[in-house]
């Protein structure tokens, strides 16, 4: 499956069906993360049951220091 | 004590977490500087390197409460996307609006700050909108109910103090919420002259990580944002023209 991530066209295997299964597959399950999806941002609760398909635009971001 | 919205904190220096050296210097400064309110900025994971460092995993998040800011966003919108993103972490429900009008001098977008001030009240957060330090502008952000006003000191990362002390103090004087004094600070000194114009609080972060010594320099400015702070309490004395001696004239002993 084709997604969109952070900009970048990238191939994510096929088993890979909900923004869990991303975050586990690149393993940033365990990192202070926020996804969007299609301009959605999701909780956190919501990563187990969000659905990805093929072209989804995702943003996982994160806290950087800043002033 | 310092009041935001319904938080309480005891220091009165917020400090920021970019441009440090390394971690470790910057988690001793950080703890050296006795501040309680941190701020960060929201940005896309590098999702090739989980295993890169992160200076928020380090920390004790129960100790902090953190402000991320909406660095980078030039629209009203673009900073309440922003603060959605950083709010769903979790972590935090405070955000420091910071919409940029000006690549080159980076000064605040004075019509998108109040934009996104006005939006992310309606959401909820507890908002602190960096703003210059125009008069009318800080007491628009206040009718509009924002939590603290972030008038700048001078350009953000130029650590020029504060350019135009005679606006600040017009800002602190009618201000009904907290005064942080956000951007420009450079050396305690500074730090000091915001406290005693009546400043509630002080963010500053090139400041100290820029210093060559981060950790002394944070300790310096807590100690100048303590110290400005009891000045400003302890009321100071007007400037005369001319000298009044402090002994006295009587009893003087003459050969």
């Amino acid at each position: 499956m084709k997604l969109i991530i952070n900009g970048e066209a990238i191939d994510v295997p096929e088993r890979i069906r909900t923004v869990a299964d991303l975050l586990e597959h690149f393993q940033l399950n365990k990192k202070i993360a926020i996804v969007e999806v299609n301009a959605c941002i999701l909780q956190k609760e919501q990563y187990a049951t969000a659905t990805l398909n093929s072209g989804d635009r995702v943003e996982i971001v994160h806290f950087v220091g800043g002033g | 004590m310092l009041k935001i919205g319904p938080y309480e904190f005891h220091s009165r220096l917020l400090l920021g977490t970019g441009k440090y050296p390394n971690f470790a210097i910057q988690k001793e400064a950080v703890e050296v500087s006795g501040a309680e309110i941190l701020t960060f900025a929201v940005r896309r994971m590098n999702i090739f390197s989980p295993e890169q460092p992160n200076f928020l995993e380090q920390l004790d998040v129960t100790k902090y409460k953190l402000l991320p800011n909406t660095a980078g966003a030039k629209t009203a919108e673009e900073a309440v996307r922003i603060a959605r993103l950083a709010k769903a972490s979790g972590l935090c429900d405070m955000i420091k609006v910071e919409v940029i009008g000006c690549d080159k001098t980076l000064l605040p977008d004075p019509v998108e700050t109040l934009k996104a001030t006005e939006m992310l009240l309606e959401e909820g957060f507890i908002v602190l909108p960096y703003t210059s330090d125009d008069v009318v502008l800080a007491k628009r952000l206040q009718d509009l109910g924002c939590h603290a006003i972030m008038p700048g000191a001078s350009p953000i990362g130029t650590g020029q103090g504060i350019i135009n002390p005679l606006n600040l103090s017009f800002i602190i004087e009618q201000a009904t919420v907290p005064v942080i004094v956000d951007a420009g600070i450079g050396s305690p000194a500074d730090a000091a002259l915001a406290m005693e114009l009546g400043a509630d609080g002080v963010l500053l972060n090139t400041a100290v990580a820029g210093a060559s010594d981060p950790v002394k320099m944070a300790k310096a400015m807590k100690l100048a944002i303590e110290a400005g702070r009891l000045g400003y309490e302890a009321g100071r004395i007007p400037k005369k023209r001319y000298a009044t001696a402090s002994s006295p004239m009587e009893g003087m002993s003459t050969v």
